[in-house]
């Protein structure tokens, strides 16, 4: 067994050590938020907050994990009660197909936690790992710059 | 004699070294050059990477500020742009002659040898006019010089003059006639404009080129420098048609992408004549020499290693199957997304753990808004505990060489960097 401490709870997991941190998830949690884009850790759709800090999630063994904290999408919010970053996506209305937003929210999460405040330069490079394929990188910098505006 | 009694010595017999000032010029106008010669300027410029040294990130290009980290401390590039003010743009081409092979700008002062004036000293005249004229017609941008940031003593410029008394040579290239002309224009360019040397032959306490071991290594903000002539690191031996590949495109099938400060440098050298960087290329086959039979077996069981994939058990093994392997075991075929097979790579074989641990933390990126190769850093999903057992996994089964000494000291270094 391999405990995960994900969103607050500890969680037992009867998995391969090997197994990614991605397919842990949402094979075994149903925290289907990050998604599987590459699976080598290219396009940044898979990211999620490890101790606070962004992470490709395809690309960590959950044996690597051991004690630290796991913070997917679902731990930012939920549906009827959005977090902040979340707020600012739909506000902007940054998602086209979508399937990117989960990787780019927790990636403008962990940004804002260290740098409450960004540049649109900072923006823009921090965020530069996450693919967006609709082309709504527009839409997502300000979602990200709305997001560091509201409380 | 212990470095810092030479420097004694030779200040109290260098009394008088500074150089007359030169009178100030207005700035040459664009119709004063041929564009013809611009556009070699241009060329050339790019094989002595000079943009890199003197552009901030996302500044304006040549306009200085960009920070270069050395054991002295950080030096700030320079703006060169022909603003009159805080630029170049008094600067005639007889001043711009003299820094480039003397090592003094245009009041007299002596610059440090950060600018690689040790090997621009080689310049032809040719090829100094033709640089002239490319970075006199820039965009003039007004941006003040950033102060260098030097430990002390090297903040006394004036200490400068005694470390050029001892160290520096100037002279002019000299052809070796017993050798082609491909070779001789590579000797010329890897020695003089490239200045390949700094980064990759080994330096002394006061950051002068140890010349009796050209090329045998060196250190690059943080970075080692591998190995060019026959002690070279890489498992599979450089031909010529590779180098020149690498040295165009950063890419070859069976050695380590350009990373780091190299990264700039083929970025460069893609815009730079194919015939000048095929010479270099040329030179480069020759400097490493023919590779031994020993070498040659050892290039073949590396090559062997990278089609059967890596195993073996143990903590660092576990990390590398589940970070590393979905990209490195998959072999480099184009389309695969597939990285290098480790055992192919020099940053497993030199003899610092540096390069490794700086790709490992850092990743491989292209500079924003280009195209190229990209790798994840995982300085943040991995603890130092895990990137140690990593590391220590990878040098042994990829480096096939006894563990680094340096591993803690190295990551303490990179992990402070990047607070």
């Amino acid at each position: 067994m391999i405990s995960l401490d994900v969103n607050g709870k500890t969680q037992e997991l009867d998995a391969d050590p090997a197994t990614p941190l991605l397919y842990a998830l949402r094979d075994y949690l149903q925290l289907n938020g990050a998604k599987f884009g590459c699976g080598l850790g290219q396009c940044g759709a898979c990211t999620v907050l490890v101790d606070g800090r962004a992470v490709l999630s395809c690309v960590t063994p959950i044996s690597t994990l051991a004690g630290r904290r796991i913070t997917t999408l679902e731990g930012l919010g939920t549906p009827e009660k959005p977090g902040r970053v979340q707020r600012a996506f739909i506000a902007e209305q940054a998602a086209q197909c979508g399937y990117c937003i989960p990787g780019m929210i927790m990636q403008a999460q962990a940004l804002l936690e260290r740098t409450p405040h960004p540049t649109s330069a900072e923006i823009r490079k921090h965020m530069s790992g996450n693919l967006c394929r609709c082309g709504t990188h527009m839409r997502i910098v300000r979602a990200v710059e709305r997001a560091a505006r509201e409380p | 004699m212990r470095p810092l009694a030479q420097i004694a010595v030779a200040a109290a017999m260098c009394s008088a070294c500074a150089a007359e000032p030169l009178a100030p010029v207005a700035a040459p106008t664009r119709a004063s050059f041929d564009p013809a010669l611009i556009a070699k300027g241009a060329q050339l410029a790019a094989i002595g990477n000079c943009q890199v040294c003197h552009t901030a990130e996302g500044g304006k290009s040549f306009a200085g500020g960009r920070p270069i980290e050395t054991p002295f401390g950080t030096f700030y590039g320079t703006n060169i742009t022909p603003d009159p003010d805080t630029g170049i743009g008094g600067w005639s081409e007889q001043v711009f002659v003299r820094a480039l092979r003397e090592g003094l700008d245009r009041d007299g002062r002596h610059l440090y040898p950060a600018f690689p004036y040790e090997y621009y000293t080689r310049l032809t005249d040719e090829d100094i006019h033709a640089l002239y004229a490319y970075i006199a017609t820039r965009e003039a941008v007004h941006a003040q010089n950033r102060p260098h940031e030097l430990r002390a003593p090297f903040n006394i410029r004036a200490l400068v003059a005694t470390w050029k008394a001892i160290y520096f040579e100037r002279a002019p290239f000299r052809p070796d006639p017993a050798r082609d002309a491909q070779w001789n224009r590579g000797a010329y360019l890897v020695n003089g404009l490239g200045h390949c040397g700094a980064c990759h032959t080994p330096r002394g306490a006061l950051g002068a080129e140890k010349k009796d071991r050209p090329f045998s290594g060196g250190i690059a903000e943080g970075w080692h420098g591998p190995a060019l002539d026959a002690r070279s690191p890489a498992p599979v031996p450089w031909t010529a048609e590779q180098l020149f590949k690498y040295l165009r495109t950063g890419l070859d099938d069976v050695h380590a992408i350009a990373a780091g400060p190299m990264d700039p440098v083929v970025r460069n050298l893609a815009r730079a004549p194919e015939e000048d960087v095929r010479a270099m290329a040329a030179y480069l086959e020759a400097l490493a020499g023919p590779p031994s039979a020993e070498r040659r077996k050892k290039a073949d069981a590396a090559l062997a290693q990278a089609k059967a994939g890596s195993r073996a058990n143990g903590r660092g093994a576990e990390i590398y199957a589940g970070t590393c392997a979905a990209c490195h075991d998959r072999g480099r075929e184009a389309g695969s997304g597939g990285a290098l097979p480790l055992g192919l790579g020099t940053a497993m074989t030199i003899p610092t753990s540096s390069n490794l641990l700086r790709i490992t933390l850092e990743g491989i990126a292209p500079p924003e808004g280009q195209p190229g190769r990209a790798m994840p850093g995982f300085a943040d999903a991995l603890t130092d505990g895990q990137v140690k057992d990593l590391a220590a996994y990878i040098r042994s089964e990829f480096g096939r060489a006894p563990a680094w000494p340096d591993v803690e000291q190295e990551l303490r270094k990179i992990r402070e960097e990047r607070k």
